[in-house]
């Protein structure tokens, strides 16, 4: 007898009564009302199939889509949350997680389209992986490995200072690419389809090689207007990485640890910002600012095509932001363009 | 490579147009029947000019110089096919019409016109004989699509002559850059080395045996999607037989 006969009267007496008086409240583990609350039942459907893929009933009004993708996970393990697309039409954009279920336009029976995304890889993953690579690979370069260049010139130095420095300039930037992704960057997605992490190594190894090769070759010719040339373009360059990663900083302080809350970036005291006040991402202007010295500093073709390169897409993804921002805030500053002050 | 494929992708999304509300408007259609009229027009003086020109001979050797001007005008010509696409007027994608477009282009000029001693090899004509009779009846089938009279036969042998001329063409485009090889690598054509003051090299040589390479993931897909297509718009017999 492990509850005595009292317990089961007063067990028997609660019981009857909320049979009798079903408004007795009812709290759940969230402290929230769940009397009279009425739960929804929750259908997931292949979004280009339409079969039935799962039936969820019970399912609380203030569950969160995040909660459906882990119950989703339960019934079809192969499905991590981080590679379903809930949206509420086969076509239509996806929920996101914090979305709330009884806020959604949907009835007590609400039918959810599912994507199977693919493949995910986190975006710290595949950022370390796709930095690590060219600070690796240069440094292969520029200690002039075997196989690379002529068997005379291995493991000889280059003989213009020019190079040593482009190898500490390139190799302190990718450095702090991989420092500001451990510490720094407070991202909003966690991961991306697994193929990109192909993509984007390639992208970057590639070029990375592909620099260095010229930059470290015996045949190299230093710059034309040699240290006047060359002073000017590390100025440049060492302006735009400060200026690159007091905007990282400022982007970071706009986001409490762990949240995705978006808000408008402002100029703060440090002046590298002011430039908020003419450019929604001025991380692209300086980062497109320190390749353009890093170009005049080693004066190599190929430092120009990846500078070109990286301009047009981060223009691209600069547009991509600045839409986002006009969209999402009704109050953002008219006088701002997306990457270069007026002009783009 | 052969603009077979290209064809293709205008062809499904020729589908994909009838479906959509809005397609090329009626100014728009009236520019693109005319430029695939010429185009028709240009590859069959092509055409005619090789069979003349073997008449004439009696001999398959050196045929390219018959028609040399006009296959380089037409073939350049197709450029603006690009451009149709970056407009809109033709709802195929920039990039595969693009990739497809200049490959012919370089073919054209960077090997043949520019290597002069690959212009007597065989290999060319088989290409421009592969070309010549895909061009003929793909520009044909837009034109009639674009007038909503697609008589079944242009459609089929659009579909069909690939399975041949895919193949032809693309034998002999290798061959031809096989051939130019040696006069690249004795003259440095297209070719820069170090040491030089913006420290860059490019050794043509070396590109081309990339070129030929990149034929061998590439030609499968495109052949292969060609079949598939050719299964979903000839497998459907009793569908409208007009505009897909």
């Amino acid at each position: 007898m492990l509850i005595g006969w009292f317990d089961r009267v007063v067990l028997h007496t609660a019981a009857r009564s909320l049979e009798v008086f079903p408004s007795v409240i009812a709290v759940d583990q969230k402290g929230l009302r769940t009397t009279n609350m009425k739960h929804y039942e929750v259908e997931i459907l292949d979004a280009k199939t339409k079969e039935k893929l799962c039936f969820l009933d019970k399912v609380e009004p203030n569950a969160t889509i995040g909660e459906i993708k882990s119950m989703f996970h339960r019934t079809h393990p192969q499905w991590y949350p981080a590679r379903q697309s809930i949206r509420l039409d086969p076509k239509g954009k996806s929920l996101k997680d914090e979305d709330v279920l009884q806020h959604l336009p949907v009835g007590t029976t609400a039918t959810f389209y599912f994507r199977d995304l693919g493949a995910q890889i986190s975006w710290v993953t595949v950022f370390l992986t796709e930095y690590t690579g060219p600070l690796v690979i240069y440094l292969l370069f520029y200690f002039r490995v075997p196989f690379i260049y002529a068997p005379k010139y291995d493991f000889t130095t280059s003989k213009h200072w020019v190079v040593h420095l482009a190898c500490m300039c390139h190799s302190f930037h990718y450095v702090k690419r991989l420092l500001e992704t451990l510490f720094v960057h407070r991202f909003s997605h966690g991961t991306m389809p697994l193929r990109n992490i192909f993509k984007n190594c390639t992208y970057y190894w590639g070029f990375a090689a592909w620099m260095a090769y010229y930059i470290n070759h015996p045949l190299y010719t230093p710059p034309i207007y040699g240290e006047q040339q060359i002073r000017l373009a590390l100025i440049l360059f060492l302006f735009c990485q400060i200026g690159n990663f007091s905007i990282h900083i400022a982007l970071r302080n706009l986001r409490p640890p762990g949240s995705k809350t978006r808000k408008i970036p402002y100029p703060t005291k440090n002046p590298f910002t002011w430039i908020f006040l003419l450019v929604s991402c001025p991380n692209y202007t300086y980062e497109l600012g320190s390749w353009l010295g890093f170009t005049l500093m080693t004066q190599c073709l190929p430092v120009a095509f990846f500078t070109l390169v990286g301009f047009i897409q981060m223009t691209v993804w600069a547009k991509g932001k600045h839409r986002s921002y006009l969209k999402e805030f009704r109050d953002y500053p008219p006088l701002r363009s997306p990457i270069l002050p007026f002009v783009l | 490579m052969s603009a077979a494929a290209q064809g293709t992708s205008k062809a499904t999304h020729g589908d994909v147009a009838s479906k959509k509300k809005k397609g090329p408007g009626a100014l728009a259609t009236a520019y693109l029947v005319i430029y695939n009229v010429v185009m028709t027009a240009g590859w069959l003086v092509i055409a005619v000019g090789l069979v003349r020109a073997y008449l004439a001979r009696g001999s398959y050797h050196g045929l390219y110089y018959s028609i040399e001007k006009p296959l380089k005008f037409f073939q350049t010509g197709a450029l603006l096919e690009i451009l149709h696409c970056a407009v809109g007027i033709v709802p195929s994608s920039v990039v595969l019409t693009g990739f497809q477009v200049l490959s012919r282009v370089f073919l054209t000029w960077a090997v043949t016109h520019s290597v002069r001693e690959v212009q007597s090899e065989d290999s060319v004509l088989l290409f421009v004989t592969a070309w010549t009779v895909t061009e003929i009846i793909r520009y044909s089938f837009y034109t009639f699509s674009l007038l909503n009279h697609l008589p079944y036969l242009i459609k089929w042998a659009r579909y069909t002559f690939f399975i041949l001329l895919y193949p032809m063409g693309v034998t002999g485009e290798l061959l031809t850059i096989y051939a130019a090889l040696p006069y690249v690598q004795k003259t440095g054509l297209y070719s820069v080395t170090l040491p030089n003051k913006y420290n860059f090299s490019f050794d043509y040589y070396t590109f081309l045996i990339l070129v030929m390479i990149s034929y061998i993931p590439l030609f499968p897909q495109l052949y292969f999607h060609m079949l598939r297509q050719r299964k979903k718009v000839l497998g459907r017999t009793e569908d409208y037989s007009k505009v897909e």
